[in-house]
């Protein structure tokens, strides 16, 4: 009898993973364009947020029922052909939601296509998995991805327009950091983030080394 | 001898990459047209709320409007949807000109930029503008609609329609930032300056083309629907 193949199950850490551990932004550093360029409000860190969440979660759904079909010559131009069938979707959808936000988002939209996140994710997992996992997965990146942008446009906006979706939060006196809203401030802000994470996670390796060592002398002694 | 190691993997035949990537490409064109088909009225309806109040917004002293369409280098009554060069024509709540709205387009950093602009030929300046469609550089090209120095090139941007009433006296021009000598140039915005340089073309554009049709028509703006033969 020959032995079948079994596919793991879907497990929850499938869906953590891109949430933090695998952060796309924080960890991965994948698809910086967008996240430093629209990140200058909630809003629009929100609305790019939710469409690279559909691109993602459709191009990658797409690809995983096609793997078997898709032969290995012709996968990269037929998963640019995807991811750039659901920017478009996204693109009409959103001059259809609000056209304020679409000026706003700009020409960041359509450069969805080239996220190195999206193909990535389709070559690296889609192409590999099963459709359900594939989604579970894409949705954790995507959320994650999210996340780390509302992370940036928060701080942004806050400093740099005292505000928080749109809200007032600092008082008038407050005098505006405008460099926060400007692109140099998108690199402050995603900088002074990673040296924030990679602190706390320093010293959370340390505690446990030195957690370690005790146990080690302990069980010596 | 050849092994498992050196073999060459067999190449799928090209009948079989030319029907995967025709029947993606079928599935990508049945979704895109799907959902523009859906989304065109939608989109369609908020262009022309986002105009309507553009023009209130560049006009805002005007309380009612009427749109009109050159024909022949005159002015048709018409309805938004006409196709055509169309002129926003403002009034205030006496029923008296304040002045129009203009479009006006050019290639920016991106893609075309479109703005709505207004004119008034009682002092032939350009008093103000609206961005209808964008897709400029956040944080670089957006600069035109917050730069504070940028929007004072609007308080009033000489646009004087020469005696003959053929094209502007002076074309107006985008200059280098703090180089701005005649009132008809635009002081562009230091690290926006493709789009600045569009907003100059564009109103020159527009201005050359419509500034004298405006002009030659100013009696038939000032009447309103009085005259109305259409």
């Amino acid at each position: 009898m020959t032995p079948t193949k079994q596919t793991p199950p879907i497990s929850f850490d499938v869906f953590t993973a891109g949430l933090w551990k695998e952060n796309p932004v924080f960890v991965m550093m994948l698809g910086l364009c967008p996240v430093l360029a629209v990140t200058n409000s909630v809003l629009n860190s929100l609305a790019m947020g939710i469409a690279s969440i559909f691109v993602l979660v459709c191009s990658n759904a797409l690809v995983s029922a096609l793997r078997h079909f898709i032969p290995k010559q012709v996968r990269i131009t037929t998963y640019i052909i995807i991811i750039a069938t659901f920017v478009t979707l996204v693109d009409y959808m959103i001059q259809a939601i609000s056209l304020d936000l679409y000026n706003k988002l700009g020409a960041f939209i359509q450069l969805i296509v080239v996220n190195c996140l999206i193909l990535g994710r389709a070559e690296a997992y889609a192409s590999k998995n099963t459709v359900m996992k594939s989604i579970v997965s894409a949705l954790g990146m995507g959320l994650g991805f999210t996340l780390a942008l509302v992370m940036l446009g928060g701080v942004r906006e806050l400093l740099g327009a005292g505000q928080l979706l749109g809200y007032q939060i600092f008082s008038t006196q407050f005098e505006p950091w405008v460099v926060m809203i400007l692109p140099p401030g998108g690199f402050i802000v995603l900088g002074s983030w990673l040296l924030l994470i990679n602190y706390v996670q320093q010293r959370k390796i340390g505690k446990l080394i030195a957690m370690e060592s005790a146990s080690h002398c302990a069980v010596k002694t | 001898m050849s092994t498992p190691e050196n073999s060459v993997p067999e190449l799928p035949s090209s009948t079989k990459l030319i029907s995967t990537l025709a029947l993606v490409a079928m599935i990508s064109g049945l979704l895109v047209v799907s959902i523009y088909e859906y989304t065109k009225p939608i989109i369609a309806e908020n262009q022309r709320l986002a105009t309507e109040r553009a023009i209130f917004k560049v006009l805002p002293q005007a309380v009612s409007r009427l749109t009109f369409v050159v024909k022949n280098q005159t002015l048709v009554l018409a309805d938004d949807k006409t196709e055509g060069d169309l002129i926003y024509a403002g009034y205030d709540k006496n029923k008296q000109f304040v002045g129009v709205a203009l479009n006006a387009a050019a290639q920016g950093y991106q893609d075309t930029v479109k703005i709505l602009y207004s004119y008034q030929p009682k002092t032939s300046c350009i008093t103000g503008f609206d961005v209808l469609k964008s897709t400029e550089t956040p944080g670089f090209g957006t600069k035109i609609t917050t730069d504070k120095a940028f929007l004072a090139n609007f308080k009033c941007l000489e646009a004087k329609v020469n005696s003959e009433q053929t094209q502007l006296l002076n074309a107006i021009n985008t200059t280098r930032h703090g180089s701005k000598q005649h009132p008809w140039q635009i002081d562009a915005i230091s690290g926006s300056t493709i789009t600045s340089n569009a907003i100059g073309r564009m109103l020159n554009q527009s201005g050359q083309r419509l500034h004298p049709i405006v002009m030659q028509n100013l009696t038939r703006l000032q009447q309103g629907t009085a005259n109305d033969t259409d």
